[in-house]
């Protein structure tokens, strides 16, 4: 640790110090941070801020990922997830702490990445008292990720960004040359304890042409903003806690591929079938012979507990088709809707009075129309809270599905 | 709707979103088997009202799925409407539009029925019941279809379907054609529903109000038909075919029947073997901890 760095902490330190000295009704108000869900209206009136600056930030993402359209992805992403559980993670800052808030969204991040990223891979590396700790290897399980990382809470030490990156640029140096290799680092300090020179090990990411990308939780560090800048990936700072939520996510849909990252490769895969509730056979993973439920290799017609797996007799990929139908909305993005213009709004008598999705009035008390919005290929117009849902959750215009001669889904297909 | 938070909603309050299957190339395939739209419509009244009876705050919305469109007939909430028979009106309206709407003369077969438009729609009115409070009736989506599988929906089915599974929305459908449906099958399976293909038309009242009616709560003490296997082969982008094994592109997970050179979604080719990096298991450092 260089003498800059013990200085830090030192001013770390005594600023602990100085919130043990506060009293109890004092840091009621300075941990709540209550005047941050204040907001001053425009005749200068204070109010609580409403959902809209929350549904905003979404509507935000759903513009984002629309304009990425039909730009290649990376679909088959091998993901460490490196979290610092340093001393530093103990800090109160946010409630109970921040180990207890970055366990909680690592958590909701694994299940929302499994969903959007099939046939991906993640791996939990945990920082603490100077040295980086595999906890999980890369796998695609998210309940058994999330049972590891709830069993290992605790935090000591110091936090070791080099080692964390050097244990993990071994790990994915293994993986196969197709698959996108990505670090995703939740860091907590404000220093870094390392054994060598880090710059080092920095271009040895990049040369592995491993994305590095940093979500900080204290203040913006140097080093960090360099690593992200060398490896392509991205450095946010969090403010609290739904702001970490949203940058954590962020990370869940998968990034524009760069050409040269990875090589694409067709890979043999097989879609079993799932056997009849009921009926009674052994199964080649476990040797044992189980009731119902299971799958059957169609090559080998072994017969496999769960998917998505390797066949254990012939060793076919095994996956079901829905499992990569779950990225299919990737390639094949519906397109915005636009704001249905002032001038339109003022011959209301043409204007559809329901909602075309969920038959919700349109009509402001006054019968006046308000705000909506409609689709740039069928028409139809759909109230504001429809327009979120199709595009963040849907993934199809319920206007264009109900037209037979839509060419939404035929075209692209082509 | 009448407002949601002046009501008490027990776990057993059900909102019922039926899919109704209204493609005529379907009903008129269908003449010769005695069980023809009129019959099936009248089965399907005579649930809807058992369904309103049996508990006082059930909300039953019927959507229409057709053959160049989709439309809602039925919604027992609004006040105009408080028995089913009300939606004879709106849905000899809706079947009339959907056949002038018609452009082809010649339909070879019987033709697909925009199943995704409708499951679409019901996805939005449940959340619109979800956004209205914590309090409200408890939704589910039941498919009464008879038209085969559109493949060109393939993609907007499976989306409707995650979605539904994203919000814990069961879909329960009740196969009516004479072909069992690989998306309803997956449909059920993926979201919780019921699949049920029932042997008897005749019956078909009997098998709506034995498996279809019960509320999700009671659901769990019921032995309820369990699923003879799904159909989970996928279909090919490249000729529509149904595979159990083919080639999976590792950019954009599309579907190929044979090897191609070309990704024809995304234009990857495929094959170039990346050299891998000599120096990277050099410098193995002996302290990352232990
Ligand atoms: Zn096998
Ligand atoms: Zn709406
Ligand atoms: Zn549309
Ligand atoms: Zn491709």
């Amino acid at each position: 640790m260089n003498t800059e760095e013990k200085r830090f902490n030192q001013e770390e330190e005594d600023e602990e110090e100085n919130g043990r000295g506060r009293e109890a009704w004092e840091r009621t108000y300075a941990d709540e941070r209550s005047w941050e869900s204040l907001q001053e209206d425009e005749s200068g009136l204070l109010r609580p801020i409403d959902n809209k600056t929350l549904s905003h930030a979404q509507y935000r993402r759903r513009l984002r990922t629309a304009t990425a359209a039909r730009i290649q992805k990376g679909l088959i992403r091998y993901l460490y997830i490196i979290i610092d559980f340093s001393r530093a993670a103990a800090e109160m800052d946010y409630k109970p702490s921040r180990m207890v808030v970055v366990a909680r969204q690592v958590e909701a991040y694994i299940r929302e990445f499994f969903d959007q990223n099939p046939l991906s891979q993640i791996g939990l590396v945990i920082l603490k008292d100077g040295v980086a700790h595999c906890l999980t290897d890369l796998g695609g399980s998210p309940e058994a990720h999330i049972k590891a990382l709830m069993g290992k809470l605790g935090t000591s030490g110091d936090a070791s960004l080099q080692n964390g990156l050097d244990l993990v640029c071994d790990l994915l140096n293994q993986i196969p040359s197709y698959g996108h290799r990505e670090a995703l680092i939740l860091y907590s300090a404000l220093s870094t304890c390392d054994p060598g020179d880090i710059l080092e090990t920095i271009q040895k990411c990049k040369a592995s042409k491993i994305r590095c990308s940093v979500i900080g939780l204290s203040a913006e560090l140097y080093i960090c903003k360099h690593l992200c800048q060398e490896t392509g990936g991205m450095y946010f700072v969090a403010l609290d806690e739904p702001h970490l939520k949203e940058l954590v996510l962020e990370h869940a849909p998968p990034p524009p591929a760069i050409a040269e990252f990875a090589v694409a490769n067709l890979i043999k895969m097989g879609f079993p079938q799932r056997t009849a509730e009921g009926v009674i056979s052994i199964c080649s993973c476990h040797k044992e012979a189980k009731v119902g439920g299971g799958y059957t290799c169609p090559r080998c017609k072994a017969r496999i507990c769960e998917l998505p797996t390797e066949c254990c007799i012939c060793g076919l990929t095994l996956v079901s088709s829905p499992h990569l139908a779950r990225s299919y909305h990737h390639l094949f993005p519906i397109r915005p809707f636009d704001d249905v213009s002032p001038s339109a709004l003022k011959d209301f008598h043409k204007l559809p009075k329901n909602c075309f999705g969920c038959q919700l009035s349109l009509l402001n008390p006054g019968n006046l129309p308000g705000p909506q919005v409609a689709c740039p290929n069928c028409k139809q117009h759909f109230c504001l809270d429809c327009d979120i849902y199709i595009h963040e959750s849907l993934h199809n215009c319920p206007g264009c599905e109900s037209l037979r001669n839509s060419k939404t889904i035929s075209d692209m297909e082509e | 709707m009448t407002p949601v938070s002046s009501k008490l909603y027990a776990d057993d309050v059900s909102l019922l979103m039926v899919l109704v299957d209204t493609n005529p190339y379907f009903w008129s395939s269908m003449k010769n088997t005695a069980f023809t739209f009129p019959k099936f419509i009248s089965h399907v009244l005579a649930f809807l009202n058992s369904i309103l009876l049996l508990n006082q705050m059930n909300q039953v919305v019927v959507i229409a799925t057709g053959y160049n469109s989709c439309d809602y007939v039925f919604d027992s909430s609004t006040s105009s409407m408080q028995r089913a028979e009300c939606l004879l009106e709106k849905l000899e309206d809706f079947v009339d539009k959907d056949e002038s709407l018609s452009q082809e003369d010649s339909v070879d077969g019987v033709g697909f029925s925009l199943l995704s438009g409708a499951l679409s729609m019901a996805l939005c009115y449940i959340q619109r019941v979800f956004r209205s409070g914590p309090l409200h009736p408890q939704p589910r989506i039941l498919c009464l279809h008879g038209s085969p599988d559109g493949p060109g929906q393939y993609v907007a089915v499976m989306n409707s379907i995650f979605s539904a599974q994203r919000s814990m929305v069961p879909i329960d459908s009740c196969v009516i054609g004479s072909q069992h449906s690989a998306f309803l099958q997956q449909a059920s399976y993926i979201t919780g529903g019921v699949y049920l293909k029932p042997q008897v038309s005749d019956g078909l009242f009997q098998y709506l109000s034995t498996v279809f009616a019960t509320d999700l709560h009671s659901r769990s003490f019921l032995q309820l038909p369990r699923p003879v296997g799904v159909d989970f082969r996928a279909s090919c982008f490249c000729h529509k075919n149904t595979i159990d094994m083919g080639f999976i592109c590792s950019v954009c997970l599309s579907i190929f029947c044979k090897h191609h050179k070309k990704c024809s979604t995304c234009g990857s080719n495929f094959g170039e073997a990346r050299k891998q990096d000599p120096s990277a298991s050099d410098q193995r450092r002996t302290s990352y901890g232990s």
